[in-house]
């Protein structure tokens, strides 16, 4: 153990360096090797290898995840599987299973393009939980539900007003939030929670929220359905259209597990 | 036999995770809520075998849930732990080359004080002698306050300590990088912040939690190594503050992201 750390902490500036560096760097050429080189790969490396490998990957995600920064199949090609590329395969489909079955999260791709990933919950989603651990997720529900009572797509103006009858304001520094305009306008987005994009034809530009990748596969619509019932002291199912979204959402993901 | 893992095991994790480090209590409340919440029978005593489970699982991916005691008040907290000393937990760092130099100057400086702390012009004065990048006074000040706002290092009244987080994760790096790094004659965990026998032929340290405890109701007490007498103040046994129950997010540690990785400075001494 000591030996292997010890090889390793010598290589470690250079490479993590090389990760952050290349952060901006585009996909480099990613070929799917042919059968016959596949099985002379997998015939290079021992399985206890693969897994070795798969550890590695794995905690670089969960460092990545940290930050809820999107994770690109480069960088990890690049400064974690490198001359493992042959088996990439392999070791993704190990990782996927580690994820899923000790972490209870899934690998999603959020981008075909440029092959970019982020981790998702797979747990039951409560919003209980999240909301006593960090007040920021509580802005979050609120900033969900505001859009998705709306029909799902709502103008920068109108949260803004919204959430000022909460008492929450773009322009002023928050207690709990901090800087409410670059928690919902820059972390949020970074974190795939929420869209941000600019009304097509506004002069002068209006911009409009949306929910984000990260959302829609992570906070349960019926949820955030009930919690806006209870706030209003109403059955959720008056809201007919927000409800049969709701439950439809939930039935897709019970069919996806 | 070990638990199967489930999903009260999964959230569990995740918890920790984003916490970092919890006490017990905070321990405890988590493992009834993930149990409530997946429909498991929920048993305060079973917590170990609950970790346990979870650790197994763990293992593969050099990570762990370890349990220790913090210096200050002897009370148990649980960790998350990242084993591998690879370049990628080098990569999580937040720090800078020259801000992990000076980390590992003020270890230097706490773990060979007596009293198991350094005080902030020691460590500010050696921030001039770094050999990465020198830090201005102003910037270490600014970088110590990052070590313990991240909950690497604690402070109390100008003068600085290892935090239990850290003892818990560095464990192993400590008794690796300090050979005369002394533990205690009662738990025999590291002793950083302790009591330590007159005897100078003797020398052995106890916790002050450790003396608390191990003392308790003797007016005579006695080195329990050299029978000198043991000529320190015996405190009282704290109690845990159940009345006061923290709430989670108030303890709400960053993660393991913020770790200042140590593997390049594996030096022994003398
Ligand atoms: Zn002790
Ligand atoms: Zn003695």
């Amino acid at each position: 153990m000591s030996q292997r750390r010890k090889v390793a902490a010598s290589q470690g500036k250079r490479r993590s360096q090389a990760a952050l560096e290349n952060d901006g760097g585009e996909d480099v050429s990613f070929t799917q090797p042919t059968s016959s080189q596949l099985q002379r790969a997998r015939d290079n490396f021992t399985s206890v290898q693969v897994d070795h490998k798969a550890a590695e990957v794995v905690q670089f995600i969960l460092i990545k995840d940290q930050k809820k920064i999107p994770i690109r199949r480069t960088d990890i090609a690049k400064h974690i599987v490198k001359e493992y590329r042959a088996v990439y395969q392999d070791i993704m489909v190990r990782v996927g299973l580690i994820f899923e079955r000790v972490f209870g999260m899934e690998l999603v791709e959020i981008d075909t393009k440029s092959h970019t990933y982020i981790l998702i919950n797979k747990l039951e989603p409560t919003t209980e939980e999240p909301l006593s651990l960090n007040p920021k997720i509580g802005l979050l529900f609120v900033v969900l539900s505001v859009i998705f009572m709306k029909g799902g797509v709502i103008k920068e103006a109108v949260l803004k007003n919204t959430l000022k009858k909460l008492r929450v304001d773009f322009e002023e520094r928050h207690d709990e939030f901090g800087d409410v305009k670059k928690l919902i306008t820059e972390e949020f987005l970074r974190q795939k929670y929420l869209e941000y994009t600019r009304v097509p034809h506004t002069d002068p530009p209006e911009f409009e929220f949306r929910w984000g990748i990260r959302a829609e596969k992570e906070v349960s619509k019926l949820k955030i359905i009930e919690l806006v019932g209870q706030l209003h002291n109403q059955d959720p199912q008056i809201w007919t259209q927000q409800y049969r979204e709701a439950t439809s959402q939930s039935s897709q993901s019970s069919q996806r597990s | 036999m070990a638990q199967p893992m489930g999903d009260s095991h999964r959230r569990f994790l995740q918890a920790i995770m984003s916490l970092g480090i919890v006490d017990e209590s905070q321990a405890n409340a988590l493992h009834r809520s993930c149990c409530e919440q997946h429909g498991v029978n929920y048993d305060q005593r079973s917590l170990d075998d609950f970790i346990g489970a979870i650790n197994v699982q763990l293992q593969p991916v050099f990570i762990q849930i370890r349990t220790g005691n913090s210096e200050e008040d002897g009370f148990q907290y649980r960790a998350l732990v990242n084993m591998a000393e690879t370049d990628v937990t080098r990569l999580s760092s937040d720090y800078a080359e020259n801000e992990l130099e000076l980390f590992r100057k003020t270890m230097d400086l706490i773990v060979e004080s007596e009293s198991g702390s350094a005080s902030s012009m020691d460590i500010l004065n050696s921030a001039d002698t770094l050999l990465t990048r020198k830090l201005k006074k102003k910037e270490a000040e600014l970088v110590l306050q990052k070590f313990v706002q991240d909950k690497w290092l604690n402070e109390k009244h100008g003068s600085y300590s290892l935090s239990t987080r850290c003892i818990i994760e560095m464990d192993q790096y400590l008794r690796n990088t300090y050979q005369d790094l002394k533990v205690c004659h009662v738990c025999n965990n590291i002793a950083l912040q302790s009591q330590i026998c007159d005897n100078p032929m003797c020398g052995i340290r106890i916790h002050i939690p450790c003396v608390a405890r191990f003392f308790k109701g003797n007016s005579d007490p006695h080195c329990p190594e050299c029978k000198d007498f043991w000529p320190h103040e015996i405190p009282e046994i704290q109690r845990p503050p159940s009345s006061q129950h923290q709430r989670l997010s108030e303890n709400a540690a960053p993660s393991t992201s913020g770790r200042p990785s140590t593997s390049q400075s594996r030096r022994p001494r003398r």
